[in-house]
């Protein structure tokens, strides 16, 4: 038996993994290219044979229509630029607010599924179960039903406390702001600083003598102290702006629309229950071994879970939690469903009202990749420094 | 000094009793005072509630379709008779009343098949040729226009069967090019794994709503001229593109946990690429994520309600239609919303469940 040597490989043939992989990826791009070209040109021709303008340049002009509610003042007569800006705004009001309730609640559920008490474990599975199996769109409906058909008509709203409550959403007193609210402000402020710092302290004290110390409870502490204080340098100032119940409307005080209420309400409820499974999850891929070890060492209960089990669960929660948030922030776009002026809703009516559909999916998509992008960054930010730090 | 006499110390109570049901109370309700003020305050609030609520939905509810009943009722009852009354219409849309058989005959199949899909015998190769049949034979019943059914346009199609058909549809489609996407990400082509990811974060990165949109309002101008697509089929590939970005990272998480030496092993044996991920990759990778991928269909099906944004009448638009042409019973719209509800919660709950069962039955090979 002679030995062969192996064949002289050839670069340029098809037997050689390399070259096949550039025909492939080369038919790939020309595939996808023509696929482009096709779509855009087909556009380019309908809008031509349709007479539908393009381009941007409608963003300047005045939008002609107003927006039932906005965290800054717009007119009719002002540019679509600035209703898509508002309807931005509103996106991001419920979804920021969306994101910390739901938070809150999801936290305590997920916590709640570990609880010795049985009654509170099997309402937390209840509640996971109703409500991660009916459509959001749904429970939406539902909420803005709610709103605007059981509660009372806004001449004879329920007053509850220095609240009132009607079809027309909620009325609430808000602080009138005089000169004595900034130095309420000021001492926030400060609160916040110094929080800050003892924080930096204590963990270097910790590091440094193994004596841990409240991280929570004093900073907060630290926070609501200075505001009070400051707000009593300040004068103390109590004016509050009290809505008022008039002939036909209830007048004064701050408000919030049925529409970001059933919507807030909505995401929350839905999202909590996504985000309680996300922190149970969490807490159930500790070992058990964990804890145990900690109380072997002598860590009693509280510090136990800080410093042994949070850290090891927040690993697995935070990637999850970041789908969440960018979940609830994705499914804000439902407000078209039940009239809040969110970004989605600006641009169907502008859409409507211009035929310029490509733009303002062009522009929808664009704001929402954004936010995602945004969030996602964010989120991997929190996540390296929660991660497991390895050599 | 005496030798130590053995002194015995006195024997240990015996444990309280530890099974039963007055032990299970005292551990899981009663433990401490914690437990117990809190299991105090919950059950009475429950007890306070749920009888209030026994009490408007089922005692005091009104079930016939009679709308002076339901009237007097309202406050203290519930008013199914709203449903008694318009299930035809909520359930099958606005397809011709005395043809309604079709849909229904269409969907239990389109069941079946689902069901049968589920279970490990019938994941056989010949499983996707059911399901062309399946899917030619729920076209034929619903479109009708031959076989002397008469012909129902797809703008009348609408209900259960239409959340069905969006739901049971776009997950199959979705599948190959989820497969396709998820084997291309992980490509060690630098343009082909450019695509995948630009295609699926693009995807992941915007709302259902603004796909939507786009499927309804710009997808007929993408067209060459005089090609005009049914809105049902535009709205169908516009999910289907959408769930196949999510199905795709799905598959990707079940291929990167595949090991590394099982793809060197198959190159030793001299296997080609897609014999490699044929025969030794994918049917790890996919009987891993069948759990996730059952989730998935779950947030598709819920995600199919938000077609009635642009006017499909699925079940939540039926829903919608069916009692907002009736001034009469509008302001029993509720109880409507809770049906459907209902519905919605059974098809998803069971699958949840379903995909729970598949877990432990994947993770049992694990299991000492």
């Amino acid at each position: 038996m002679s030995l062969k040597s192996p064949p002289k490989k050839n670069k340029w043939s098809w037997r050689s993994q390399a070259f096949r992989g550039l025909v492939y990826q080369l038919v790939a791009i020309a595939v996808i290219g023509l696929m482009v070209w096709f779509l855009a040109s087909n556009t380019l021709y309908n809008m031509r044979v349709r007479g539908i303008q393009s381009g941007f340049d409608f963003l300047s002009q005045p939008a002609g229509f107003s927006i039932g509610e906005s965290l800054f003042p717009f007119d009719s007569a002002e540019s679509y630029w600035r209703a898509f800006g508002v309807g931005l705004s509103n996106t991001l009001r419920v979804a920021v607010v969306g994101i910390i309730f739901a938070t809150l609640l999801g936290t305590l559920l997920g916590v709640g599924r570990f609880s010795r008490n049985a009654l509170v474990r099997g309402l937390c599975s209840a509640y996971v179960e109703c409500f991660r199996n009916i459509p959001v769109l749904l429970q939406l409906l539902m909420w803005y039903l709610v709103m605007t058909e059981v509660f009372p008509p806004i001449q004879d709203a329920w007053k509850v406390g220095p609240f009132f409550l009607s079809k027309g959403g909620v009325n609430f007193p808000i602080p009138v702001w005089q000169a004595g609210q900034a130095w309420a402000a000021a001492g926030l402020v400060a609160g916040v600083l110094l929080a800050w710092a003892y924080r930096l302290w204590a963990k270097q004290r910790f590091e440094a003598t193994g004596i841990a110390r409240s991280m929570v409870w004093a900073p907060m502490a630290l926070v609501v102290v200075t505001g009070l204080l400051g707000w009593l340098v300040g004068g103390a100032p109590t004016v509050m702006n009290m809505p008022v119940k008039g002939e036909f409307s209830v007048e004064n005080g701050g408000a919030l629309t049925p529409e970001f209420l059933a919507i807030l309400l909505g995401l929350t409820i839905y999202t909590a229950a996504f985000i309680a499974e996300v922190v149970r999850s969490g807490i159930a891929s500790v070992p058990a071994g964990q804890g145990e070890a900690a109380a072997a060492l002598g860590l009693d209960r509280r510090l136990e879970i800080r410093l042994v089990m949070l850290p090891q669960a927040l690993r697995v929660i935070i990637p999850p939690m970041t789908n969440q948030y960018l979940n609830l922030t994705k499914n804000s776009s439902l407000a078209v469903a039940i009239g809040y002026p969110d970004i989605v809703s600006i641009a169907n009516t502008a859409m409507n009202q211009t035929g310029r559909a490509v733009e303002c999916i062009a522009i929808l998509m664009a704001v929402y990749l954004s936010i995602s992008l945004l969030t996602s960054v964010l989120m991997n930010w929190y996540n390296a420094r929660v991660a497991i730090k390895e050599r | 000094m005496s030798a130590p006499t053995f002194q015995p110390i006195p024997p240990r109570p015996a444990p309280t009793n530890t099974e039963g049901l007055l032990a299970w109370l005292r551990s899981n309700l009663f433990g401490d005072w914690k437990t117990a003020s809190s299991t105090i305050i919950l059950g009475g609030l429950l007890l306070w509630f749920v009888p209030q609520f026994l009490n408007w939905s089922l005692v005091s509810a009104v079930w016939a379709p009679d709308l002076k009943a339901c009237r007097a009722a309202e406050g203290f009852g519930a008013c199914w008779g709203v449903v008694a009354e318009k299930n035809r219409l909520i359930i099958f849309g606005r397809y011709p009343f005395e043809q309604q058989w079709r849909p229904l005959v269409a969907t239990l199949l389109m069941l079946a098949m689902l069901v049968a899909s589920c279970m490990r015998p019938f994941w056989k190769p010949w499983l996707a040729g059911a399901w062309l049949a399946v899917l030619v034979i729920f076209f034929v019943l619903m479109y009708g226009n031959t076989l002397g059914l008469a012909k129902v346009e797809t703008d009348r199609w609408g209900g259960l069967p239409l959340t069905i058909l969006l739901s049971a549809l776009s997950i199959v489609m979705a599948f190959p090019i989820a497969l396709v996407v998820a084997l291309g990400r992980r490509s060690d082509l630098p343009a082909i794994r450019a695509f995948c990811t630009i295609y699926v974060e693009l995807i992941r990165g915007v709302p259902l709503i603004s796909v939507l949109f786009m499927a309804s309002f710009m997808f007929p101008l993408f067209m060459p001229q005089g090609l005009t697509i049914d809105v049902l089929i535009r709205v169908l590939v516009g999910i289907t593109l959408f769930a196949a970005a999510y199905l795709a990272e799905v598959i990707r998480g079940g291929l990167q946990a595949i090991p590394k030496g099982q793809i060197e092993a198959a190159a030793t044996l001299g296997l080609s690429y897609w014999q490699t991920q044929r025969k030794i990759v994918l049917p790890q990778a996919l009987a891993m994520v069948v759990p996730s991928i059952v989730n998935s269909f779950i947030s598709i099906f819920k995600d199919t309600s938000l077609v009635s944004i642009v006017s499909l009448y699925e079940l939540t638009g039926a829903l919608d239609m069916a009692i907002n042409a009736d001034a009469n019973w509008k302001p029993f719209k509720l109880q409507g919303y809770l049906f459907i509800a209902l519905i919605y919660f059974i098809f998803c709950f069971s699958m949840s469940r379903y995909s729970q069962w598949v877990e432990k039955q994947v993770n049992i090979s694990k299991q000492r």
